[in-house]
């Protein structure tokens, strides 16, 4: 009796502690006026994410929001957007589709963000879409080539940055149909939605059936012997690679052992050269000839002036951290967020910003247009491809940009935009 | 028949790995009836010391002797400073703890070498040696065979004939009578841990390279491989544990050259139920004493 | 020490030995669980109105958790038998409400009773899945048991990729579910209206779980662990007994893991993974085992523990490099550390803490 007394007091005890401890922390973020934007005042804009800073599935991405914070930094330190300065919350959820769940809604209903921009990954960013919906938080520059950001009619506050991977498989497939004809070509994937979308565009491109071998593998097992075994008694003269870092290398360097020789397609995921090459050390020069997809511009072409600045913002306000690809890739998010800020002008809401990105129009890092309109919620629309040369990956040929579905691929000519004076960007 | 010489001798060579590694996790149930999960956190945290001797002095076996007496040091350490003051009334008890240390260690090298790959030289030439158009070992799977060979005759000489090895084994089977004869059994308890430890850090050595590098969790998966080879060989079997080893990396090979990658963890599955539904105490496991 | 008992306690809980007439005790023990959980339930909808929202949504993700984590320490705790398998037994519960409520709504079909239904096919379904891991698990004891465990969590999460036709992969389902009921009012917050939903399903859960424990079968769980031969002598039979333990605990573990999926609106394979297992018995573990109090401890920690190891690193103002090498992995460490200071210190658990604490108080009083 007294024990049965003493675990409903127990039970009764611990709810009570935790209302405790949510008083405590439960008046925040209400703004002046009552009607306030959430996240939004006179002198501020939060603005949170959720990125995997630990766990396996962290390497190289862990930079991205680091990255954008400090674009972000650099434009505080130059009197903010509209006067008001952006603060950037970084969630760590571990890639894990559990720990985003926490973390967003932490960001949404506890520390009340303004938007949700850049959470990072397929699976973890797919499980908070109806929230984020019911809750109308603009769900901005989903950091994955997946397809699913990119549906207006159900789910009008999500908005896609990457191109998706079909638009990459066709990129890839062109080069291969135009530059390598008559080879034998494979085709290895993850065994998700990234390996599956970006084989339909290789598929799309060549035919179906045109892909003599089609291998998967998965992030659980770290042997691709046996697939890259596969390759070589099949004869393939030309890989297509829909994998992460991790596994490229992994791949390219299971194939040189196995003395298997082919021309690589790198999809952009894992074709990172500075990445590829610190994880394969002495090694690196295997990647020689290597041919890969991007849509900034290369982390390592000094003379180009967005380089320049994004170097600078990196010394002064992420700690000169390592400048790669990564780097590049949080502070154009961070850019091209500047821009929509701006454009849905002083007088902030959630709403004006999200016309603000289904108005388009957007210049900047890009080598290739914006897709965004009221139809279209997907990111970037093309690619151009890239060559490792003498350990130096850089672009050849024109930019190509294509759709996910039959469209053609065409050449995009217009000319790169260079960055405003002081970096930030103006009201269009 | 060329894939099938193939995918054996790429199973053998990633097979002796797991063999190493569940050695080392049967060294440490035998002396302590402890399953060590953070028998993988702690080979790579003599791995990244490893790394960073190697990139400080350009010497591979500077880094790989380093590792190896890491790898004592962290179990001797591991044993003396944790293990030895946990509660071991209720078995899971040091299992919880082991948890705990591979969260706080996997954080620790994160913070200190941060969560990227690094790249993990491996001593020899990777690319196989053909014979008659097939690709066979490679010098490197030559050199793991030769180090896991000499681990495992090593430890079977010392567990069979020497003194200390007959003393580490009876402070393991009865420690109070061991005790009583004047065996040191808190030191043998340690010696355990530090020759298990040290086994295991041999294992990273030789995995990590053939794997995505050196990270924080590079050992996870390898762990949960090993686990099962030692299960299905036995737990208090070291001939077991290489057999066990043995197999799961044949299975994993087969399944993925011939089913798809994705097969591979039921495939695990499967073996496991196989074995232990015929023999519930592994493969080698003593004859049918009841054990109560 | 053998290895045939997975887990014992340290202490033996002071009432199993107390024998009162088995009539009388069961009809007076269901009314006071009865009570305590109508008080704990009524407590519960009053912090439901008390809280911000984010708070309410923690609250109902400790009920599901406390859903797996009571059928793990009832597992584990109170028949012996280890489990690291329970995460994969939360993602069958969890992917069948998905595939249920996905055919409903496909279907057009709406109303307040196709929750419950989808909750209870999920409990049936994990408990098909459970007695066949059960089945195996009777024969396996102490290390063999977590070996074919920690495969069958590896290999559930990996279903979902193989099947991806029917799971659709790493992606996942989402899980349509309802808004609250008008009645509640246009504006009814969504969250609260979720913890109403799990609390309820699980303070019944814990209900029916209470009284097991006080029951004939609960004894006998207990006999097994603690001597399989006297137990059979006594005429249990073990085998059995095993299997109908594991069945328990799999359909709390399917319930808790079909309620994570309501909640969360959608299922993944990610969120299934083997370290959902492990943590689920470290905070069994932790909170103190063999005990629904114990378990309820451990589930707040589950949820809590990362959010405020996080609001701590948060507190320091670091240079942004050294911030970088922090996030994230101070959170883990801190964890980490916790985890092994509390197994040394406290190898009871929080609940063992908190007993001896109140023992010495009244002790004192006295």
């Amino acid at each position: 009796m007294h024990r049965l007394a003493q675990r409903g007091l127990a039970i009764a005890s611990t709810i009570a502690l935790l209302a405790a401890a949510a008083g405590c922390s439960g008046d925040d973020g209400s703004g002046p006026g009552g009607a306030a934007v959430p996240g939004v005042t006179d002198t501020e804009i939060v603005v949170g994410t959720h990125m995997p800073l630990t766990g396996p599935a962290s390497a190289g991405y862990s930079k991205i929001a680091p990255a954008t914070k400090a674009y972000f930094d650099y434009v505080n330190a130059n009197g903010g957007v509209h006067g008001r300065k952006i603060t950037y919350k970084i969630m760590d959820d571990g890639y894990n589709p559990a720990n985003t769940q926490q973390v967003v809604r932490q960001l949404v209903l506890q520390d009340k963000v303004f938007a949700i921009l850049n959470g990072l990954g397929t699976p973890t960013h797919s499980g908070v879409l109806d929230f984020l919906k019911s809750n109308r938080v603009p769900d901005l520059f989903v950091a994955s080539g997946s397809r699913s950001w990119d549906q207006p009619d159900k789910y009008p506050g999500t908005f896609g940055f990457n191109p998706d991977y079909t638009v990459e498989g066709k990129i890839l497939a062109t080069y291969a149909k135009t530059n390598l004809a008559g080879q034998k070509v494979c085709f290895l994937g993850q065994d998700d939605d990234f390996g599956r979308d970006s084989l339909v565009g290789v598929e799309q491109v060549l035919g179906a059936g045109a892909v003599a071998v089609k291998q998967t593998y998965v992030t659980s097992n770290t042997n691709v012997a046996p697939q890259i075994g596969a390759f070589k008694a099949a004869g393939c003269k030309v890989v297509v690679l829909a994998t992460v870092p991790g596994f490229t290398a992994l791949s390219i360097g299971t194939a040189a052992r196995l003395g298997f020789k082919a021309q690589w397609l790198v999809s952009n995921v894992g074709g990172d050269h500075p990445t590829l090459a610190k994880q394969l050390g002495a090694a690196a020069p295997i990647l020689e000839g290597m041919v890969g997809t991007n849509y900034l511009p290369m982390q390592n072409d000094t003379a180009n002036p967005w380089i320049q600045l994004f170097t600078k913002i990196n010394k002064e306000h992420n700690g000169d951290a390592p400048f790669d690809g990564n780097t590049v890739y949080g502070m154009s998010v961070g850019y091209l967020f500047v821009q929509t800020l701006l454009a849905a002008g002083k007088d902030l809401t959630r709403e004006k910003v999200l016309q603000a990105v289904q108005k388009g129009g957007f210049q900047g890092p890009g080598l290739v247009p914006l897709r965004f309109s009221e139809k279209d919620h997907s990111g970037y629309g093309g690619h151009r491809l890239s060559r490792v040369t003498g350990g130096v990956q850089s672009y050849f040929g024109p930019a190509y940009e294509t759709d996910e579905a039959d469209g053609p691929v065409k050449e995009y000519t217009a000319a790169p935009v260079a960055p405003p004076a002081n970096g930030v960007p103006t009201v269009s | 028949m060329d894939r099938f010489v193939f995918l054996t001798i790429d199973g053998l060579s990633r097979g002796a790995v797991y063999a190493a590694f569940a050695l080392a996790l049967v060294l440490i149930w035998r002396a302590a009836r402890v399953v060590n999960f953070a028998q993988g956190a702690m080979a790579v945290a003599a791995a990244y010391v490893a790394y960073t001797v190697s990139a400080a002095t350009g010497s591979y076996w500077l880094g790989f002797v380093v590792a190896i007496v890491a790898g004592l040091l962290l179990g001797a350490f591991v044993d003396r400073v944790v293990m030895r003051h946990v509660d071991h009334a209720s078995p899971l008890n040091p299992v919880i703890v082991a948890l705990g240390l591979v969260l706080l260690i996997q954080a620790v090298l994160g913070m200190v070498y941060g969560n990227e790959f690094r790249p993990a030289e491996a001593p020899f030439s990777r690319s196989a040696l053909t014979v008659g158009g097939v690709a066979v070992l490679s010098p490197y799977d030559l050199f793991v065979f030769a180090t896991i060979g000499v681990v495992v005759s090593g430890l079977a000489w010392m567990f069979a004939r020497t003194p200390v090895g007959l003393r580490m084994r009876a402070a393991a089977f009865a420690p109070e009578v061991s005790r009583l004869l004047g065996v040191n059994v808190g030191g043998m308890l340690t010696l355990g841990w530090a020759l298990a430890s040290g086994v295991g850090a041999l294992a990273a050595m030789l995995v990590i390279p053939t794997e995505l590098g050196l990270h924080p969790h590079a050992m996870d998966l390898v762990f949960v491989s090993a686990f099962t080879a030692a299960v299905v060989g036995g737990l208090d079997s070291p001939p077991g544990a290489v057999v066990g080893g043995l197999v799961v990396g044949l299975l994993l090979s087969y399944v993925s050259g011939y089913a798809g990658s994705d097969l591979t963890p039921l495939a695990v599955l499967v073996l496991l139920l196989a074995v232990l539904l015929v023999r519930p105490g592994g493969l080698f496991a003593p004859v049918a004493a009841r054990r109560v | 020490m053998s290895a045939t008992t997975a887990a014992v306690p340290p202490k033996q809980r002071p009432d199993d030995a107390v024998d009162r007439p088995a009539d009388r005790r069961r009809g007076s023990t269901l009314l006071r669980h009865l009570a305590i959980v109508l008080v704990a339930g009524l407590v519960l909808v009053g912090v439901s109105y008390a809280v911000e929202p984010f708070r309410n949504f923690q609250l109902a993700t400790v009920a599901a958790y406390l859903c797996a984590t009571a059928g793990l320490t009832v597992l584990t705790g109170l028949n012996g038998q280890l489990s690291l398998g329970h995460g994969a037994l939360m993602a069958t519960g969890a992917y069948t409400v998905a595939l249920c409520q996905n055919a409903f709504a496909d279907r057009g079909m709406t109303g307040g009773w196709l929750l419950p239904l989808s909750l209870v096919a999920a409990v049936v379904s994990t408990v098909a899945v459970g007695a066949v891991v059960g089945a195996v698990a009777a024969r396996l004891r102490g290390p063999y048991l977590a070996g074919v465990t920690l495969a069958v969590a590896v290999v559930v999460p990996a279903l979902a990729v193989t099947f991806d036709g029917v799971f659709n992969g790493e992606q996942g389902l989402s899980v349509p579910v309802d808004p609250p009921p008008l009645a509640l009012g246009p504006y009814f917050p969504y969250e609260r209206w979720q913890l109403w939903l799990t609390g309820a399903a699980t303070l019944l859960a814990l209900l029916l779980l209470a009284n097991l424990i006080r029951s004939r079968y609960g004894r006998t769980f207990r006999a097994v662990r603690d001597d399989e031969v006297a137990a059979r002598l006594a005429g249990i039979h073990v085998a059995r007994t095993q299997v109908l333990a594991f069945v328990v605990s799999a359909a709390t573990a399917g319930l808790g893991g079909a309620l994570l999926a309501v909640l969360a609106q959608s299922v993944s394979p990610g969120a299934f993974s083997l370290t959902l297992s492990l943590f689920l018995l470290m905070a069994v573990v932790i909170g103190g085992l063999g005990r629904l109090t114990g378990a309820l401890w451990g589930a707040v920690l589950l949820v809590a523990l990362p959010d405020l190891t996080h609001s701590v690193t948060e507190l320091l103002t670091l240079s942004p490099a050294v911030a970088q090498r922090l996030e994230g992995n101070l959170p883990l460490a801190i964890f980490g550390l916790t985890l092994i200071v509390v197994m040394i210190a406290a190898p009871g658990g929080v609940q063992g803490l908190l007993s001896r604490l109140g023992r010495r108080l009244r002790a004192r009083r006295s």
